[in-house]
């Protein structure tokens, strides 16, 4: 290996690294607020990318039904509660984001030559329908066992994210996709060629991460989404919703994952099932963040990206087992610094 | 002799028979499922032995999760993994032509690789397990997934394998001369492990080590202070767990007679946690349910869609992930507890028997004798010092009473002692030896036994269940010998003495009442006689009397003073003023982590420095 490969398997691995920290920082975020531990962030990804691509090629994207289905039971469950207990103002609300935009989505979608707009409205849109699928998700699945045991919520994850699978494979068929790259610029770095795509990655990368900081300091709502995660309870006795904080916490994750699945739609192609690696992934790169710390869970995001793609170099065959035995030694380390016996949930 | 004791109050007959309907035997229902299991294969047609030997197959391993999972707490997602190791050593071993001849004798018969695959499962699962298992338990399923996968790749790229190809000519398994090669042949071969696993299972989660892995869910803090080796336990549920998988696995390899990855991965994994949970992860029999709804639910919706839908795409995966969902909103427990009202069948109430051995009792030091003695303990968090200098000592026969403000560090002076924490500097002495910094599991084996400010039981284990986890260290039976019942002597001995200490403190009208079901009154006396179970030579009480009624607090005054003349030291934390200063012999009165009276109770009654410390300065 001389320098020139190793720097471009490096901005390989940077590349790959800054997706799974943005799934890091999801993963972190879903488990501390809502005790979820989200396998299905890597539908979100698949979702996003094949969104786009079915959009690209000219086609309405079938998540858009999916959308209107699942807009549907929400407004018959949400809309009928509240009409019975007489806040129409409500139940008009409920309607209107749940059954009248996923509808006018849909509209637009049909009428729209929607392959010929430019590629940043037709991530806006891909993003319109994805993303509301997760307070969605939130809402019909998780809330009615909101207090259930933690295993009890992975369960429902991983039933969810093997329908999820199915229906993409219903929604998308068996063929991968890539999408053509934001830019086709390149800039030259010494001997190194960056394309315009990983600079995409990166500076969006960056530029969210630097936004849900924003978030968590200095709003409301993000504020109310720490409170929850530090103390459930307490933060409910001050009135922060629990239905709330869950619906947002879904509704940001979903948001980073159709993200990060339109951002590397270009440089991978993305089969309906390929988002499952790639959560597990960010996964690793959470544990190593011990599921608590945003800023180490990105470093492991960068590490985890870097060891695979120079393992694909030198061991391609063993790059999954070594990516995910990489947890062995960071859960060992782990686990000499863990002291005296502690109860669990 | 032995006395039968009623499950609850007993009702008048009348009631009981209107309010319940006949009940079934449980011997009766389980002897006609035997005998269904018995003549199926002679009924059913080859396509459904060999979904029931796929529904046996997975329910060793499901078995494996209920113990792990619902019992003790312990996600794991790559028991698949442990199934391929099974499979895998008996493929490779079975079929491989050019072994070295040291290694060869193994691959003779599959019986013997069995053996050889339990051991290399037994083997990678302890590695695995200290890797893992002392995590919290949200890393652990993780965890468990990265080595699931990482197991599974292994499997597909080792060419000494056969790559994704797999293994094929593995022979079949032989028994008495007779080669099991026919679905229905190996059906009865399946069946007898997943029973004999079972009926193991459900006798180890009745004894001493099983009592020990039901602590693990929620109570290893209590656990831990009563002598049980929690990690221990955890690792060997793990084991089990993974031999479980690893049995099933080699019944796999010789029932297909060929082996290649895609069993192993972790979406089995993730299956298999699936059966658990949907049949009733907290049961044994929930792994049978589960097995079952899971296999026919799957295979049945694979044939009914597509004619129902009319194409074949992948709807059976959307409906049947919609449906475990469904299934999970509306049965949190899974299948199983609804399966079990439907068919009622009677629990006999546990026996005591009254002639049993008593368990051995140490000997008490004699009156008078200096049992614990705390020299200048400090303990800081940071820039707070919560103990400042503290001494105070303990003798036998005596009880001596730690009181205080809230916040004055009574609580944190009572975990230096306990070995729940360690002082920042200072010694403890608990009978001349120094304690502080060792674990509470040392500790209580030398003889201090404690009670919990914050209540810590087993909120669906019995009353005797959970006073019996107090004699832990009295008695030794271990895993093997309770899973084959020859821990029975024993487990007698245990439950008369917990029966003895819940007489004692007077709970004897609840001893088979699930213990959360007591009043906060009355669990604190079961803690009680849980301490008193471990056979203490010092009894440490963290607010004994809170919550008590006026009558439970006399009963619970002359219980103290009876173990007092019996010569038992006493450290007690309390509020309650008048509940201290009528019982114990003396106080030692804290304020602000320092200590700031010691003496006689009625000479703490006048002390003006207490006097201030309660009631504020008199300006």
């Amino acid at each position: 290996m001389d320098m020139s490969i190793a720097l471009i398997l490096g901005q390989d691995g940077i590349t790959n690294g800054a997706i799974y920290a943005l799934l890091a920082l999801a993963l972190v975020l879903v488990f501390a607020v809502t005790r979820v531990i989200f396998i299905q962030q890597g539908e979100f990804v698949a979702y996003g990318a094949l969104t786009l691509a079915m959009m690209q090629a000219g086609t309405v994207p079938a998540t858009v039904w999916l959308l209107v289905a699942m807009g549907v039971l929400v407004t018959v469950f949400d809309a009928g509660a509240a009409l019975r207990a007489g806040r129409h103002r409500r139940a008009a609300a409920v309607a209107g984001w749940n059954l009248i935009y996923p509808l006018a989505l849909a509209a637009i979608m049909a009428m729209l030559p929607v392959a010929s707009l430019p590629l940043l409205v037709q991530v806006f849109l891909t993003l319109a329908i994805v993303v509301p699928m997760g307070p969605q998700m939130y809402r019909l699945m998780y809330q009615p066992v909101a207090s259930a045991p933690v295993l009890i919520l992975l369960i429902v994850s991983v039933a969810l994210h093997i329908a999820m699978v199915g229906l993409g494979l219903l929604f998308f068929g068996a063929e991968g996709q890539r999408t053509p790259a934001f830019s086709d610029a390149s800039f030259e770095l010494g001997t190194l060629m960056v394309s315009g795509q990983t600079v995409w990655v990166l500076v969006v990368s960056a530029l969210l991460i630097g936004a849900l900081y924003q978030f968590f300091e200095r709003t409301l709502y993000g504020k109310a989404l720490r409170a929850t995660a530090i103390n459930r309870v307490g933060a409910q006795l001050m009135g922060i919703s629990p239905a709330l904080a869950g619906k947002l916490t879904f509704f940001l994750a979903a948001f980073i994952g159709a993200l990060s699945g339109v951002l590397i739609a270009p440089i991978t192609t993305i089969y309906y099932d390929t988002g499952f690696l790639i959560a597990l992934k960010g996964f690793v790169a959470a544990i190593i963040g011990g599921l608590a710390s945003y800023p180490i869970a990105a470093l492991g995001a960068l590490l985890v990206g870097l060891l695979e793609s120079f393992s694909s170099f030198w061991a391609s065959a063993y790059k999954e087992v070594i990516v995910f035995t990489l947890i062995i030694p960071v859960l060992l380390w782990r686990s000499l610094n863990t002291g005296h016996v502690e109860e669990e949930e | 002799m032995t006395v039968r004791l009623p499950a609850d109050p007993v009702p008048s007959d009348a009631s009981a028979a209107r309010r319940r309907p006949a009940l079934l035997s449980s011997r009766l229902v389980l002897g006609v499922f035997l005998v269904l299991l018995l003549v199926v294969p002679a009924i059913l047609s080859p396509y459904y032995v060999t979904l029931l030997n796929y529904i046996g197959l997975y329910a060793m391993v499901a078995l494996g999760l209920v113990l792990l999972t619902g019992v003790g707490g312990l996600t794991s997602f790559g028991q698949a993994a442990f199934v391929g190791l099974g499979a895998y050593t008996t493929a490779a071993l079975t079929t491989a032509t050019d072994l070295p001849a040291w290694l060869a004798w193994v691959g003779a018969s599959p019986w013997l690789t069995l053996v050889a695959g339990l051991l290399i499962t037994a083997a990678v699962a302890v590695v695995l397990g200290s890797l893992t298992l002392k995590l919290s338990g949200h890393f652990l399923p993780l965890g468990t997934i990265a080595w699931g996968i990482s197991l599974y790749f292994l499997f597909g790229t080792m060419q000494s394998l056969g790559g994704h190809t797999g293994i094929s000519g593995i022979p079949p398994i032989t028994l008495f001369g007779r080669a099991l090669d026919d679905g229905r042949e190996i059906y009865y071969l399946i069946w007898a492990f997943l029973l004999v696993a079972m009926l193991t299972t459900h006798n180890l989660l009745d004894s001493r080590e099983g009592r020990a892995i039901r602590a693990l869910k929620g109570g290893r803090v209590m656990a831990e202070a009563m002598g049980v080796d929690t990690a221990r336990a955890r690792m060997v549920i793990f084991v089990i767990a993974a031999l479980l998988a690893c049995a099933s696995g080699w019944l796999y390899a010789h029932m297909q007679r060929f082996v290649n990855p895609t069993p192993f991965g972790v979406h089995i994994g993730i299956e298999y946690l699936f059966m658990a949970v949907i049949g009733g992860a907290g049961y044994v029999w929930g792994a049978i349910v589960g097995a079952s709804v899971i296999t026919v639910l799957k295979q049945w919706l694979q044939d009914l869609l597509p004619q129902l839908l009319g194409s074949s795409g992948n709807f059976e995966m959307i409906v049947f992930g919609v449906l475990m969902v469904l299934v999970l909103h509306r049965a949190r427990e899974g299948v199983w507890p609804i399966l079990k009202k439907l068919v009622p069948v009677r629990t006999a109430p546990k026996t005591i028997d009254t002639a049993a051995e008593p368990l051995p009792r140490r000997t008490l030091p004699a009156a008078g004798e200096r049992i614990l003695e705390a020299k200048n303990v400090t303990r800081k968090f940071g820039g707070l010092v919560a103990n400042d200098n503290m001494s105070l000592e303990v003798r036998a026969g005596e009880i001596l009473a730690l009181i205080g403000p809230n916040g004055a560090g009574k609580s944190t002076m009572f975990n230096q002692l306990s070995g729940v924490d360690t002082p920042t500097s200072g010694e403890v002495l608990f009978l001349g030896k120094p304690v502080a910094g060792h674990n509470s599991r040392e500790i209580a084996r030398m003889g201090m036994s404690r009670t919990f400010q914050h209540v810590k039981l087993l909120p669906t284990m019995t009353v005797l269940e959970n006073v019996a986890i107090g004699a832990h260290l009295r008695s030794d039976k271990g895993v093997l010998s309770a899973a084959w019942r020859l821990d029975r002597a024993e487990e007698a001995r245990i439950l008369k003495e917990a029966a003895r200490q819940i007489e004692r403190v007077g709970l004897q009208d609840h001893m088979f009442d699930e213990a959360g079901s007591l009043a906060l009154g009355q669990q604190r006396i079961l803690e009680i006689a849980r301490a008193l179970c471990a056979d203490p030579c010092l009894l440490l009480l963290d607010e004994p009397a809170a919550g008590l009624r006026f009558k439970e607090k006399a009963a619970l005054s002359e219980l103290l003073r009876k173990l007092r003349a019996e010569g038992m030291a006493t450290l007690i934390v309390e509020h309650d003023m008048d509940f201290v200063m009528g019982l114990v012999d003396r106080v030692v009165v804290m304020e602000f982590g320092h200590k700031i009276a010691e003496g006689l109770p009625d000479e703490i009654q006048n002390n003006p420095a207490v006097l201030e410390a309660y009631l504020g300065g008199v300006d």
